[in-house]
């Protein structure tokens, strides 16, 4: 009888009927892919994207070149010069990251004990030429002033954690 | 009749079915493969000798590039070593959490698996009902740990951070109604556990359905079914471990035989196979993903029950929490000192291993008493698998290289480290 049954069965392509009754149910259910630029799939207050400086809302830098970022950096991506600026106060002179070494690890921003280093939730940057890879600090800078908002509402969710 | 003369024919590096950089060269006989011989070292980034220069913490983002489908369970191999030299326990918690995510890892990697195995036999349909799962997966590396792929999560001492409270949630859009967002959203309400939760009760419905596309089908049948014995006995003797022993019929694994962190008290089977083919180790993997998805319920009913501290608090090896570090000196020097020379682990040598998705993945450390590894070994589960290539195709035809490439699940960031 289960010779027969599974004779029938083999003869009826019934385990093919089943796996095209099953893609055929998939055919009119819900999408679950999203249309990319326009919709973006949900990222984390923990996203560990771009990474950017960030300054005090009275408008002065946070990064004191304490040089931690640059010794905790597995990659080697961080080089930081520093000088004592005229008020007395310690500051980078260079800060460059090359973008093509960082791992996106997030050890910088876990180091940094200003939260001047951090990473953002940016994702969608691009380099035309060699060398624009080594992202220095004025433009880090100026893309921390941009998201600083989406960055300060994110630590203020995480910090609880951390 | 003229003979058929043998010839030499190269496989890969660049071959879609070749997962990644494999590179093979295949002595044929008309279409029957008389030898094989696989290349390896075309991913080498040489990780290990990189790990010697390196504080200990600095190496935990290398090894989630090593096999880079499992993340997590590498990371796991590696602050496992680093905890037993320095002879600390991480909280029970932090174990919970860690079983947990090797176990999603494991989900993660077995969907890559089949959805590639499959893809390469010629059933597509698999591969995009897997990626639809892992999806979800990476969502939930992301929640924890901020990074889809490389979490760099674990740490020795614990896990980084606490699960979060709050899922990320899907925006509206001008492309979908409310409705649908709602839709999108409906199990990411309440906090990670719950969408992990209503990942894992969802789960072996899924693989029902992968099930019912594959494993009758007469296709994937002929494909698999016979091809590459392996006899328990060689099985040993080639040093398989994971899924392709079992795959033969030997119950080992790690989780069971020598437990570590708590799945001592986790309830789950080991599934075992009994021809040793592509099919069996199909089935044998099958069913691990619904094992893993039982083990995920456990953690997350106990997790739901018990909150508590996630890292050590031992300010010699983990750094203290942000709070304390603004406000006490002490704290800061620690800081410091912590991410700046790290910490020192006493001279020895140990090794740890972990029962990973594709096997035993071990981590042997030699210390000499500095702040950096004196040697770092990494036992990858794949290579022992590559390197019976030659015995599991021999006499098989060329359609079947790709079968075998399928089923021993190689993945090259870690067989070259
Ligand atoms: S994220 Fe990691 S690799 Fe990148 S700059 Fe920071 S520490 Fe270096
Ligand atoms: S970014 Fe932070 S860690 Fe790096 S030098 Fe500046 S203050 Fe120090």
């Amino acid at each position: 009888m289960r010779f027969l049954r599974s004779y029938a069965k083999s003869l009826l392509l019934w385990e093919l009927l089943l796996g095209m009754r099953l893609t055929l149910r998939h055919f009119f259910s819900p999408k679950v892919t999203i249309r990319y630029p326009e919709e973006k799939t949900p990222k984390s207050p923990r996203y560990r994207g771009m990474l950017v400086l960030r300054r005090y809302p009275s408008g002065e830098e946070r990064c004191i070149a304490c040089k931690l970022c640059e010794a905790v950096c597995p990659a080697l991506a961080i080089t930081i010069d520093s000088e004592m600026r005229e008020d007395g106060t310690r500051r980078t002179t260079r800060y460059d990251i090359d973008a093509f070494k960082c791992i996106y690890c997030g050890f910088c921003e876990e180091a940094c004990p200003v939260d001047a280093i951090v990473a953002s939730r940016f994702t969608e940057f691009h380099f035309e030429e060699r060398g624009q890879q080594i992202m220095t600090k004025d433009v880090m800078l100026a893309m921390g002033d941009k998201l600083e908002p989406q960055i300060a509402a994110d630590r203020a969710i995480e910090n609880q954690y951390r | 009749m003229p003979d058929i003369q043998s010839y030499t024919m190269n496989f890969g590096p660049q071959h879609p079915a070749a997962h990644g950089v494999l590179r093979l060269i295949l002595e044929m006989e008309g279409e029957v493969i008389r030898r094989v011989d696989p290349h390896v070292g075309l991913l080498h980034r040489a990780t290990e000798k990189l790990a010697e220069n390196k504080p200990y913490n600095h190496s935990i983002g290398y090894m989630d590039r090593l096999d880079y489908v499992s993340m997590m369970c590498n990371e796991h191999a590696y602050v496992m070593a680093i905890e037993k030299l320095a002879g600390v326990t991480p909280p029970v918690r932090a174990q919970y959490i860690r079983v947990m995510f090797d176990e999603l890892t494991r989900l993660s990697n077995h969907l890559l698996w089949l959805g590639a195995h499959g893809l390469d036999i010629g059933a597509m349909t698999v591969f995009l009902y897997a990626f639809r799962e892992r999806e979800d997966i990476m969502d939930i590396y992301e929640a924890v740990s901020g990074a889809r792929m490389h979490a760099t999560y674990y740490r020795p001492g614990g896990v980084y951070r606490d699960l979060p409270d709050q899922m990320p949630k899907y925006e509206h859009s001008k492309w979908r109604s409310k409705k649908e967002v709602d839709r999108l959203n409906a199990n990411r309400e309440g906090s990670l556990l719950d969408f992990i939760e209503s990942f894992a009760d969802n789960f072996p419905q899924r693989v029902a359905e992968y099930e019912t596309l594959l494993t009758d089908n007469r296709i994937w049948k002929q494909r698999t079914v016979g091809i590459a014995e392996v006899s328990p006995e060689r099985a040993l003797q080639l040093g398989f471990t994971g899924p392709m022993l079992r795959g033969s019929g030997i119950e080992w694994d790690l989780r069971k035989k020598q437990p570590y962190e708590v799945y001592d008290q986790m309830d789950f089977d080991i599934p075992v196979g009994r021809n040793g083919d592509c099919y069996d180790r199909y089935l044998v993997r099958i069913e691990e993903m619904r094992q893993s998805a039982r083990i995920i319920k456990q953690c997350v009913k106990w997790l739901r029950e018990n909150p508590g501290p996630v890292m050590l608090d031992d300010p010699k090896i983990v750094p203290p929490r942000r709070a304390d570090m603004k406000e006490s000196m002490e704290a800061l020097i620690h800081h410091f000192k912590l991410f700046t020379e790290g910490y020192v682990l006493p001279k020895g040598e140990v090794y740890a291993a972990i029962e990973q998705p594709k096997g035993e993945f071990g981590i042997y450390l030699v210390s000499d008493g500095a702040n950096k590894p004196y040697r770092v070994k990494i036992r990858p589960a794949g290579f022992a698998h590559l390197s019976a290539m030659d015995e599991m195709l021999k006499g098989h035809m060329l359609a079947d290289a790709v079968a075998v490439i399928g089923t021993l699940d190689i993945v090259f960031g870690e067989i070259d480290r």
